[in-house]
């Protein structure tokens, strides 16, 4: 029996294969895992769908398949074995395409997806496992057309991100990235260079160094999420013309606050309570005021989110991942900080669900735990905007005429600018602040 | 502007150009009393009489000997063949003979002739009235080869044809004659031979198609809207010759190109515009180009459900469509 | 047009005279009565015990020159020259007699390879012919773009489109058809074989010419062999014009070396078609003395006593023993007629053979209309 990767969430449309946990010639029941699989930026256990024994591992570790497309073979209990025909089995371009074809919605409706699709990437990444020859013959596959227009506009392109078949680059894929590189960003020079550099930085593929490595030089082979996490940011810092802007905060009353009820917070509901949920809390208040922060481009037409969920950076030790707290808005202060710390707790044990990390409609990256004072997040696409808490630190400031000590936080946005203003994005920051220079003795944790 | 159908339009086509220009007159089967199977030369007769409304011997080779004979010598015949499917008996003396008037007597003679056929399936016509048959006449030179989709297209083109110095063969497809209404002006016009036109804009995917398909591809390209696909379609108008400009042109600007014709597939027209764009266009082409086209089987069955599968429907585009658009 | 026709037959034998004149072959020999009307010149050619009229004389003349230039271009064949030759000896009388009938410059003659008689008749020069044959600039047919003897002449009414036997016929008839709608009183002759008269278009247009009663003559040149194939193994009936019954029309059958009998033959069927009486099959019984065409090999199906004994029915031979008994012609006239006729075919050969081959500029011209699409 063939097994095939199963759809799993609305707008995943492939995943990369992570470790077989069975080999060839093992027995499986039913339900067992048989493999790890990457979509977005979680690992899933996929369950056999039988019980029997495993013929053919079709899906190497670290190769891209399309939802439907097969990975396995499997005797079951119940079937005749039959030879399997090598070839039939050969997960070539034909082989993915097939099976999205018949499931209709994924490939299909791929272009129609891309705007919210997690994942879609694959093509912009070599490689560097053993199946590399045979992983460039089914992905890097560059159109006269594409290759033409990237001699003309002199892209890299690697650096753009496919969303053809098998994550080939499109002709349009090309032509919106070089569009994007065109349009105008007015005063947002700065950042247009930063968006640059984060590129060239977030990309480190092999084939933009010689094959050859130098004396002092070595190869690192990228896990299947650093590859997610290469695509998304270069599909963030490509498709999307980001500016910045950052406010400080006198998180003064805030700091009081916490400081008297963290210990029997603590000692009540078995949690910290971080920043973090008071600041949650702030951004999805403002989310709600100034909704055009909680949205998508949408090629043509911007489409707004009712739902607010926040996702929240988190760094495991695989690397960054981004759970979501759904609704956020409906929690207090207590809820989010348990919802926190479940999600923080699961994400560095690796045990994050794909349900965990979807649909995501605004991030919020709390850069001050590793110490930052000002960081310039790339949007987390396909959101609209992204903002930062920095550390808290204690600075001297004019306070009615008056020098005070106060405790400072910076908060950093960088947002869709085809979406959002600078006007709408002071005013969402004004907004963030004022609401946490609002927090005191009197604030609601419950 | 008045609503006609495409037979309507033919009709209209050489009535005018029969009232217009004297050495214009028609002969084929049926045309005279029965005005014509399909009664497109409703009431000539009375009009025009028999000396201009010519009913033939059931000689289909003959029918095209002798229109291009009275051609060479002054006159401009429009010759019907009832049904394309009968159309075989007068390659010898289209392919062999008229094809071959003016560069075989180094312009000295010429054949303005027209050879009007209704061709085409999907009209539970079976394997004798189902037939495309204008690859077999396009692949010659000095023939031209008209495939007309809509009222208006037929019949500017048919006018330019009965005035063209050549001969052409126009091709009406029969399931077009009642079902395919459109406007059609009311004062003079012609529209060139040879000239594409596009039927909708788009940016994502190019189809290239002709006659009946044109309005299944213009219904496929709408359903495909819904997945964000934004078609191009271009109505070849005519098959020879082939409006190279406008081919390149539209692959140019999308670079993915399907190819949609009823007629099967090998070595047909979609085979001649694929080369010409992978000969003139390669470096514009984001994707392979695809053909939609008939089955390799000698003719279109008569069952329902076997016809069914043999036509093209804006169904079967619109996935081939999705197809080219995800590659 | 209608003055043409109405003085056709005076026209006729005027141009015949003045033919021989222009030759320059010999001073014509006009009798006294050369100021005719029409019967006395009809009786004239139809009267073989009085064979003094000078367009018999000219006929002679001209049945010479056809056949030098005939013996020549085979040769220049057999010197590697000329690619391919269907020769015409032996059909010189039934296409003189025809074309004679007829009024050159504006009926119009659908003729097939074996015709270049008819050629010459219509006013091709010796010169322009083998230019055809060994495919020279200057050829006036299709700028040696054909086979030799192919093409069309639209001034002399000559056209050859095509070397699919009997595809010609139709379109003579698709001629008819267009004369007759214009109101013109032209007459289309078409040429054909034996062969020819097998093929479905051969039927289709006969049938189609005599429901519509169109100025045609469908004049089959029967000289029995179709390349090998005898007619025994080409029809079961004893005729071709035998036929013209079954489709409405008179089937004549006329001795085709006999250039008078010939002559009379179309005349009638000319006047018929004029006069909307419709079309006349005339089947001219002639004979082939050489093979198909150079490329062919006739001892392999034909023996040479068969051809032998066709030789006796030469037309040359036929219509001299008719001069030679009337004393219209004699031993030295007889040989100044040949020796004028080699010494044109010699000029002819040598001005064909040095002109250039034509230029490829024009290879992709002529297509479709520069006009048109």
């Amino acid at each position: 029996m063939k097994i095939e990767l199963p759809q799993v969430g609305e707008s995943v449309t492939e995943g990369i294969i992570g470790k077989w946990l069975v080999a060839v010639g093992d027995k499986v029941e039913k339900y067992d895992p048989i493999v790890e699989v990457v979509t977005d930026k979680v690992a899933m256990e996929l369950p056999s769908p039988v019980s029997g024994t495993l013929r053919e591992i079709i899906a190497l570790e670290g190769e891209t398949i399309p939802m439907g497309g097969i990975i396995a073979d499997i005797e079951s209990e119940n079937e005749e074995a039959t030879p399997t025909n090598a070839k039939e089995n050969q997960p070539d371009l034909e082989a993915h395409s097939k099976p999205g074809k018949e499931i209709g919605t994924t490939g299909i409706l791929l272009k129609d997806v891309a705007p919210v699709g997690p994942t879609g990437s694959g093509g912009i990444i070599d490689s560097t496992s053993s199946q590399g020859d045979r992983d460039r013959k089914t992905r890097i596959i560059y159109s006269p057309a594409v290759m033409r227009l990237a001699e003309i506009h002199d892209v890299n392109l690697e650096m753009v991100t496919g969303s053809g078949r098998n994550g080939r680059v499109t002709k349009k894929d090309l032509q919106n990235f070089i569009d994007s590189e065109k349009t105008p960003v007015d005063s947002k020079n700065v950042d247009r260079d930063d968006k640059k550099s984060a590129n060239t930085d977030s990309v480190p593929t092999e084939n933009t160094y010689p094959n050859v490595l130098g004396n002092n030089e070595e190869k690192i082979t990228l896990s299947p999420v650093r590859k997610i996490i290469a695509s998304n940011m270069v599909k963030s810092a490509t498709l999307i013309p980001q500016a910045w802007s950052l406010v400080e905060v006198d998180v003064n009353g805030l700091v009081e606050l916490r400081n008297k009820v963290k210990d029997d917070f603590q000692k009540r509901e078995k949690v910290n309570l971080t920043y973090l949920p008071f600041v949650l809390k702030a951004v999805s208040e403002s989310l709600k005021e100034i909704p055009l922060l909680n949205s998508s481009w949408n090629e043509d037409s911007i489409i707004l989110k009712h739902q607010i969920n926040l996702g929240i950076a988190v760094a495991a030790p695989d690397g960054l991942v981004v759970p979501v707290i759904e609704n956020a808005d409906a929690l207090s202060i207590s809820g989010l900080a348990h919802k926190l710390d479940d999600l923080t707790t699961r994400a560095r044990e690796g045990k994050l669900t794909v349900s965990d990390v979807q649909s995501g409609t605004f991030t919020v990256n709390n850069t001050g735990a590793l110490g930052s004072i000002a960081s310039q997040p790339l949007v987390n696409y396909p959101q609209a905007g992204i903002i930062t808490t920095e550390a808290i630190v204690k600075r001297p400031v004019v306070v009615n005429d008056a020098i005070a000590i106060r405790s400072i936080m910076n908060i950093c946005l960088s947002f869709d600018h085809r979406i959002i203003d600078g006007e709408q994005a002071s005013g969402f920051n004004r907004s963030v602040k004022d609401r946490l220079e609002s927090i005191n003795l009197n604030t609601q944790i419950y | 502007m008045t609503i006609k159908t495409v037979l309507e339009a033919v009709h209209d086509a050489m009535q005018e150009e029969m009232r217009r220009d004297e050495t214009v007159f028609v002969m084929g089967e049926d045309i005279g009393a029965r005005g014509g199977v399909f009664l497109a030369t409703e009431g000539f007769l009375q009009e025009f009489g028999e000396n201009r409304v010519i009913d033939t011997p059931l000689a289909e080779s003959s029918i095209a000997g002798v229109a291009l004979g009275a051609a060479m010598h002054g006159m401009r015949p429009i010759a019907e063949i009832e049904f394309g499917d009968f159309i075989w008996p007068t390659i010898n003396q289209i392919v062999g003979e008229a094809a071959k008037v003016r560069y075989g007597t180094k312009g000295k003679l010429n054949a303005p002739m027209v050879l009007r056929a209704p061709h085409g399936g999907g009209v539970r016509g079976a394997l004798y009235h189902s037939q495309s048959v204008e690859a077999f006449f396009a692949h010659t030179p000095g023939l031209k080869v008209v495939t007309p989709s809509t009222p208006y297209d037929a019949k500017g083109l048919l006018k330019s044809a009965i005035r063209d110095d050549d001969p052409v063969i126009f091709l009406e497809h029969k399931r077009t004659y009642r079902l395919v209404r459109g406007e059609v002006p009311d004062d003079e016009y012609t529209l060139p031979i040879g000239k594409a036109d596009l039927k909708r804009e788009g940016s994502d995917v190019t189809i290239i198609t002709y006659g009946l398909m044109l309005h299944h591809c213009l219904e496929a390209a709408e359903t495909v809207e819904m997945d964000d696909i934004d078609v191009e379609v271009l109505d070849l108008r005519t098959v020879r010759p082939l409006d190279t400009d406008a081919i390149l042109a539209t692959t140019r600007k999308t670079g993915k190109v399907l190819i949609v014709h009823e007629d099967n597939k090998a070595l047909g027209i979609g085979a001649e515009v694929s080369a010409i764009i992978s000969e003139n266009a390669f470096e514009y082409l984001d994707g392979p180009v695809a053909r939609l086209a008939g089955p390799e089987i000698p003719a279109m069955p008569f069952a329902p459900p076997l016809e069914d599968m043999y036509m093209i429907d804006s169904e079967k585009i619109a996935n081939s469509i999705r197809q080219l658009a995800e590659y | 047009m209608a003055e043409q026709t109405s003085d056709h037959e005076n026209g006729a034998f005027e141009r015949a005279v003045r033919a021989a004149a222009d030759s320059g072959i010999t001073k014509p020999t006009i009798s006294e009565s050369s100021s005719t009307n029409q019967e006395s010149s009809k009786t004239r050619l139809s009267n073989k015990k009085a064979p003094d009229s000078p367009d018999l004389l000219s006929m002679y003349r001209r049945m010479v020159l056809c056949r030098t230039l005939d013996e020549r271009i085979w040769m220049l064949n057999r010197q590697g020259k000329a690619a391919i030759m269907a020769s015409s000896q032996g059909h010189e009388a039934g296409q003189i007699g025809s074309v004679e009938a007829l009024q050159k410059g504006y009926d119009q003659f659908y003729i097939y390879y074996r015709d270049l008689a008819v050629l010459l008749e219509l006013g091709l020069t010796p010169t322009e012919i083998i230019k055809g044959f060994v495919a020279k600039e200057g050829e006036p047919l299709s700028g040696a773009r054909q086979f030799p003897t192919h093409g069309a002449h639209p001034e002399y009414g000559i056209i050859n489109l095509s070397n699919v036997v009997a595809t010609h016929i139709p379109q003579g008839v698709g001629a008819a058809l267009s004369a007759k709608m214009k109101g013109e009183n032209r007459v289309v002759i078409i040429y054909f074989g034996d062969g020819a008269s097998s093929a479905g278009d051969c039927h289709e247009a006969m049938n189609f010419a005599a429901i519509h009663k169109l100025p045609v003559i469908f004049f089959c040149e029967n000289n029995k062999y179709a390349i090998s194939v005898p007619l025994k193994n080409q029809m079961a009936v004893g005729s071709v014009a035998s036929r013209a019954e079954g489709y409405g029309m008179p089937g004549i059958e006329v001795d085709g070396c006999d250039i008078i009998a010939v002559y009379e033959a179309t005349f009638e069927a000319a006047q018929r078609a004029r006069s909307g009486q419709g079309p006349s099959l005339i089947e001219a019984q002639v004979e082939r003395y050489l093979p198909h065409t150079s490329d062919d090999d006739d001892s392999i199906y034909r023996s040479q006593e068969e051809i032998e004994e066709a030789k006796k029915r030469d037309p040359l031979k036929m219509l001299k023993d008719l001069l030679y008994s009337s004393e219209v012609l004699d031993e030295e006239q007889e040989e100044l007629i040949n020796k004028d006729a080699r010494q044109i075919v010699n000029e002819a050969t040598e001005e064909a053979e040095d002109a250039p081959y034509p230029e490829t500029d024009d290879f992709f011209k002529h297509v479709v209309g520069d006009s048109s699409v």
